[in-house]
């Protein structure tokens, strides 16, 4: 039985029909790579899935459960994480504090013992190390207004983690990080796939994502065009006329 | 040759950062008398003041310090800039009168019972408009006041426009000054603390950023109801003090002087620093009492020094102190 299943969804915004009847399915530790032109609709299915956004129509299943039009706290309290497209930190907390806030959250609140340099902040300084903070330094400590780009989505990452997500969604993860940043961040992602965690990425830079995704979704225009592993992705000629180009 | 102004922390501010139980003296005097000084001069105003009228002004001005408080405590923690401390104040006054004058409940139970019931009242009444940011959210907290002012006025329930009269006073004068100087201390040093815990930290993201904080699992609308009731609560004590002590309430309750007046105090004293706003009404209510004797120039000079002051400290009092407090500042050559 699938994880999460995306029956039919439809969005319009206005007169532009963002999201046309897509389907799809995640089974239990797929990773499922969401790529598309810029305005193709993904970022809408992720928004659709974590609550930001409520769908016209369709339906929106995780573990066997309704969840769609749910406000975004329960969906995440569900155990559905995501990252923003544009990192938004709080900016005015120290790096480890950020993660304060879903350690907090109901789902995990009940796992933690709070208070000044309780387990909250012990928890959250385990997590920065994890996804690449150095722990003996400063950065943890400092506000996230002071991090650069590549700590920012790191810090972005560490705060679903904190979450203990069953599924696990990334906008645009890559985004904006050097080679030598991308070329760490992709262990890290391999890493929770070992774990046993279940991932939608939705990304721009196709040669991680295809070394990462055991399963593709092509969009256009608000529609599925293609479905399969990426390697059938890469031989698909629809795929290839409205996408890649002639690269690939 | 270039220069730029560098700004390194005090090496005692540095020691005192956290850890306290190998500190000396001195360290522990750094840390506690930025604390207990303003708090002993707060309590012992009163005393230095002259006759009842100081104390009466040293009694306003807690009461504006408590709004500008509020007024501080909910930005901070739901990043909603309220124009409408006047509706807090007024329905805490006009509930603090009609229970003693109604029910004969002495003064410190219709305090107790004001400011709990106007929190609820009022939280219940922007409920509605939590999920409106910006100016939005200010324009609707402005017109509260005045909406309910006009409502009284017309339909002359609750004594209309001649407001209630004849309410008891505090038992002795020593409650009625000390009641809310302690009131104000409490509430600025446990509002301090709070922010600092974990909920508190959970507030301050949400005015930080409120996506992110729905998506790490925090329903944002019951955090920001429980900052609001806080917050209005504070103003609602503020509004059923000012009632017992003039033993009377009436439609300027609700006037706009309340809702502006703490806005101006958190500036001057630097927003988003909780004591700053109460550093701020201590500098300028009593400010436009001093200033009485200059007759009509007072607005003016009153007015005057305002722009001066966000003109020439837009961080506000408190933060730059504590900015030269804990920081060397020294030109360098670069």
């Amino acid at each position: 039985m699938p994880l999460l299943t995306v029956s039919e969804v439809s969005k319009s915004f206005g007169g532009i029909k963002a999201l046309d009847g897509i389907s799809f399915s995640v089974a239990e530790n797929d990773v499922l790579g969401i790529i598309g032109l810029n305005g193709s609709g993904k970022t809408t299915a992720v928004n659709i899935i974590s609550g930001f956004a409520k769908p016209g129509s369709g339906q929106v299943r995780f573990k066997d459960r309704d969840i769609t039009g749910l406000p975004p706290h329960r969906i995440a309290g569900l155990g559905i994480a995501r990252t923003f497209q544009t990192v938004r930190p709080f900016h005015n907390l120290p790096a480890f504090k950020n993660l304060i806030v879903p350690l907090y959250s109901p789902r995990i609140r009940k796992f933690t013992e709070g208070g000044r340099w309780g387990d909250r902040d012990a928890v959250a300084l385990d997590l920065l190390e994890e996804v690449g903070f150095e722990r003996d330094s400063y950065v943890p400590y400092k506000p996230a207004s002071t991090l650069p780009h590549g700590y920012l989505r790191r810090l972005e990452l560490a705060r679903c983690l904190a979450l203990k997500p069953d599924l696990l969604m990334t906008d645009e993860l890559f985004s904006g990080l050097s080679a030598s940043e991308v070329g760490s961040m992709v262990p890290l992602i391999e890493k929770l796939q070992t774990r046993g965690m279940t991932l939608i990425m939705v990304e721009h830079r196709l040669r991680e994502l295809f070394r990462l995704a055991n399963k593709i979704v092509v969009m256009d225009r608000g529609r599925k065009i293609a479905e399969g592993s990426p390697s059938e992705i890469v031989e698909n000629s629809t795929v290839k006329e409205t996408y890649l180009g002639a690269e690939l | 040759m270039a220069r730029r102004l560098e700004r390194i922390d005090r090496p005692i501010k540095v020691l005192t950062d956290d850890i306290y139980a190998l500190s000396s003296i001195w360290n522990m005097l750094y840390v506690a008398v930025p604390r207990i000084f303003p708090a002993l001069l707060v309590l012992l105003m009163p005393l230095l003041s002259p006759g009842a009228y100081g104390e009466r002004v040293v009694i306003i001005t807690a009461i504006y310090a408590l709004l500008a408080l509020s007024w501080d405590f909910i930005s901070l923690s739901t990043g909603l800039v309220s124009l409408g401390q006047a509706l807090f104040f007024g329905v805490g006054a006009y509930i603090a009168g009609l229970l003693n004058l109604h029910l004969g409940l002495s003064p410190i139970l219709t305090l107790a019972l004001a400011t709990v019931l106007g929190a609820s009242f009022c939280t219940a009444l922007l409920a509605p408009c939590l999920p409106l940011r910006g100016i939005y959210f200010a324009m609707t907290t402005l017109v509260y006041p005045l909406l309910i002012a006009r409502v009284i006025e017309a339909t002359a329930i609750v004594g209309g426009t001649d407001g209630l009269v004849g309410i008891d006073s505090f038992p002795n004068a020593w409650v009625e000054t000390y009641l809310v100087l302690i009131f104000l201390l409490g509430c600025g040093f446990g509002l301090r603390r709070f922010m600092t815990t974990d909920l508190g930290l959970v507030l301050r993201s949400i005015s930080d950023n409120d996506q992110a904080a729905r998506a790490s699992g925090v329903n944002v609308t019951s955090h920001k109801l429980i900052a609001l009731w806080i917050g209005a609560a504070l103003g609602a004590f503020a509004g059923a003090y000012f009632t017992h002590l003039y033993m009377f309430v009436g439609l300027s309750a609700f006037s706009l002087d309340l809702s502006i007046l703490p806005i101006a105090c958190a500036v001057v004293g630097g927003m988003g620093t909780l004591a700053g706003p109460v550093v701020g009404a201590f500098i300028l209510v009593p400010l436009a009492e001093m200033l009485r004797d200059l007759g009509t120039l007072r607005i003016v000079s009153y007015s005057l020094l305002l722009v001066a002051l966000v003109l020439f400290k837009p961080e506000g009092l408190l933060s730059y102190l504590k900015r030269r407090y804990e920081q060397v500042e020294r030109w360098v050559e670069v």
